[in-house]
């Protein structure tokens, strides 16, 4: 009896994990487990390099497609995020009002905002019964630029606002004695702190483009319509095509590399001083 | 209308409960160079942001001889650690006339002239943020004098210069001079002062303990804490 169920454990076992058993002993099968894992591991990595090389190299047409709209999305995005955050961030350096400081910790705070939550809300105020439905934006990408602008503008806020302190200590005495209008503090921070503005826009960058909760949530992962790489990638993991899903990934990494190089490059960092 | 005279009565700085400086009687007028002593602490730097109006005045009043605003406007202060902008040095120079809302091209051009005259025209167009301290005093120095300023304050500029450096500012100090601007400045230096001064105001504790003709400090100080300075003791 005893014996028997062990004999129907190693068979089941077996059945799991070697379609053709060669072995009866406990060591071999768990040896024989452990490098088919591993096996496959490494197939799905290099399939995974191997599927994002053809697909770069073919130009794919569905990979352009998504593509381009993960950047156009993102791009959106941050353009529309840094024209918020960053007078913002200036106006909180320059301007002593009563909430700044209380403005200045909820930023911070926001900053770990979930992106699931945030395309929660963001769903709740667009779908057709909230306040904002009349407008029809739900499963389209301005609904997604939406998420992810709510998403990084607290992000950008508050990088951008600590560089921007150090750089007002340095200025203050200077700014004040010129009798620089408010407004003109706020641009002349803003142009000479542009370079640590910069950085603060590539982690906004950086946030938006590897986001997926959000957009999911509002965008729907709609093919040739919201369909997007980080949506692309769940949805070839979860169907199980790792090797598809790796390449998009790759797909994706290259493409946030690319886009900060750049960037970096059109804004000449590390080059000409040290600002 | 002209900044001067600039009349301080019963003027008091103060940050929280300490006293910086005051209160302080003072009228500065007329031309030529007021220079501004004391020991460490006395309130040199806070008497100077006070008379020029980036000090909150935390009690007594302080008039100038026109409006505040075109007073502020007619006015400069030149920095003990000067603010270098993270900006070329011709740009650096010409910001001041940017703020005054000239055009770009000719602000440029009046910094260059400036860059050239204080021997930063090869310099022109580096990061500021790469000069050497004596060529950042005098940067800060072309800054403050490109709006032609009827009072121009500095608070000791030549600290941690060397000779030449300091003979540098002072030759260009002396053409402002000539120029008509009216010159307040703190110095440590007592020969810096006797080659400089018209006026002299000794500060000591917060309180102006003299303000007379240069000749007659030097000579004949009237209070202890001057004579003791004058001669070279240490005053706390």
């Amino acid at each position: 009896m005893c014996f028997a169920s062990k004999e129907m454990i190693y068979t089941s076992v077996l059945l799991y994990c070697a379609p053709r058993p060669c072995a009866f002993d406990q060591q071999a099968i768990f040896r024989s487990r452990r490098n088919k894992r591993d096996d496959d591991a490494m197939t799905d990595l290099w399939d995974g390099i191997l599927r994002a090389f053809w697909l770069v190299a073919s130009l794919d047409r569905d990979l352009v497609e998504i593509t381009l709209r993960s950047l156009q999305v993102t791009l959106s995005a941050l353009v529309l995020a840094c024209l918020i955050a960053l007078p913002l961030a200036a106006v909180l350096v320059v301007r002593r009002f009563r909430l700044r400081r209380a403005t200045i910790a909820v930023l911070n705070a926001l900053m770990g905002l979930p992106p699931v939550v945030v395309g929660l809300i963001v769903y709740v105020l667009l779908s057709r019964s909230g306040p904002f439905g009349v407008l029809g934006l739900l499963f389209t990408p301005t609904a997604m630029i939406i998420a992810q602008v709510v998403i990084i503008v607290p992000l950008i806020a508050s990088i951008a606002h600590q560089s921007l302190r150090e750089l007002w200590s340095d200025y203050h005495d200077l700014l004040i004695s010129l009798n620089a209008t408010p407004f003109q503090r706020i641009t002349t921070l803003l142009w000479d702190g542009r370079r640590a503005l910069l950085t603060a826009a590539l982690a906004g960058f950086g946030r938006a483009i590897g986001e997926v909760g959000a957009i999911m949530v509002v965008g729907g992962n709609i093919d040739h319509a919201t369909r997007v790489l980080t949506t692309a990638i769940a949805l070839e993991t979860g169907r199980g095509d790792f090797s598809l899903a790796l390449g998009l990934g790759f797909v994706l990494i290259a493409l946030a590399v690319a886009v900060n190089l750049c960037i970096h490059w059109l804004g000449q960092t590390e080059r000409g001083g040290r600002w | 209308m002209a900044v001067l005279p600039i009349r301080a009565k019963g003027a008091t700085a103060r940050r929280r409960s300490k006293v910086l400086v005051g209160p302080v009687d003072l009228t500065i007028e007329g031309a030529g160079i007021t220079i501004v002593m004391g020991p460490n602490g006395a309130g040199k730097t806070s008497l100077l942001k006070l008379l020029h109006g980036i000090e909150r005045l935390r009690g007594g009043h302080l008039h100038y001889g026109c409006a505040l605003a075109e007073a502020r406007a007619k006015q400069a202060f030149v920095f003990q650690t000067p603010v270098m902008m993270r900006r070329s040095v011709v740009e650096n120079i010409a910001y001041p006339l940017r703020l005054a809302g000239i055009k770009r091209a000719d602000a440029r051009m009046r910094a260059y002239t400036w860059a050239t005259r204080i021997g930063l025209g090869e310099a022109a167009e580096r990061a500021a943020l790469g000069l050497s301290g004596g060529e950042r005093q005098k940067l800060a120095l072309a800054r403050a004098l490109i709006r032609a300023p009827e009072v121009l304050f500095l608070d000791e500029p030549c600290a941690a210069l060397d000779g030449r450096a300091t003979r540098e500012i002072e030759a260009l100090l002396g053409e402002a001079v000539a120029a008509g601007t009216r010159l307040i400045m703190s110095t440590h230096d007592m020969g810096q002062a006797r080659r400089l001064a018209d006026e002299v105001v000794f500060l000591h504790k917060g309180r102006i303990e003299e303000a007379t003709a240069a000749t007659t400090f030097f000579e004949r100080p009237a209070s202890e804490a001057a004579q003791a300075f004058v001669r070279g003791d240490i005053v706390e």
